[in-house]
């Protein structure tokens, strides 16, 4: 399970809609050996490829996040981008570069009025989705 | 001369929790062999089986990316530092 406080989960959304029209991405960090879906840091990137259709976060960004992760005792533990025309469901790109078997792989979707948003393991090119909890709830 | 190796937090629990470690070595392919040689976790994360770096990490030394250098075999000297970082992508 993904566990999101609220101002994460609207920080994550309000990046994606800041976005448009190109996919956005972040990190996510959890604390080191505890459970990895406990997210307590959220690290806006840069798309260095700058595109409606392909991600990659800056590698200035992510070394920053994850130096700011180490020095807080949490762990980069997973991902997030925007899909701006389709559902939230891994690409075929995502699931081919989804290297790290203990990540979660968020990604929230823009195709529809509502912005949605939905979290997946990805091991091995198998897909599974994850409940998102966000506290408190989102009305 | 070992140099310092920085270790992302997603590869730390394969070193003992540690941030940074001490590895010799002429090249990043050296280098990398002596630091799984003290944390033999670290094998298959760095390189590959068949010997290439890992697609999954960017490997710097200092603020070069190694792929645009000699990949693995990518000279290393004294005061240099390897930082490793996972690599990410999708679409």
């Amino acid at each position: 399970m993904l566990r999101l406080a609220r101002p994460d989960y609207l920080a994550i959304v309000a990046h994606a809609l800041d976005g448009v029209p190109e996919e956005v991405c972040g990190l996510l960090a959890a604390p080191v050996g505890g459970d990895s879906g406990q997210i307590e840091a959220v690290y806006k990137c840069r798309n260095i490829r700058a595109s409606a259709k392909v991600y990659e976060p800056h590698p200035l960004d992510v070394g920053a996040a994850d130096d700011d992760a180490g020095a807080r005792g949490l762990t980069l533990a997973g991902v997030y981008h925007s899909h701006t025309h389709t559902d939230a469901w891994p690409s075929p790109t995502d699931v081919a570069e989804a290297g790290w078997p203990d990540w979660h792989y968020v990604i929230v979707s823009l195709r529809h009025p509502e912005p949605v948003l939905r979290s997946f393991r990805i091991v091995n090119g198998e897909i599974n989705e994850e409940p998102v909890e966000v506290r408190p709830p989102v009305e | 001369m070992p140099v310092d190796v920085h270790l992302p937090t997603v590869l730390r629990q394969h070193a003992g929790g540690l941030s940074s470690i001490k590895a010799s070595g002429s090249t990043i392919a050296e280098v990398f062999e002596d630091a799984i040689r003290q944390f033999p976790l670290l094998a298959g994360q760095l390189v590959t089986e068949d010997g290439k770096l890992h697609k999954f990490v960017n490997v710097y030394r200092n603020d070069e990316d190694v792929r645009f250098l000699d990949q693995l075999q990518t000279k290393v000297s004294d005061d240099d530092v390897i930082s490793v970082l996972p690599a990410v992508a999708g679409g």
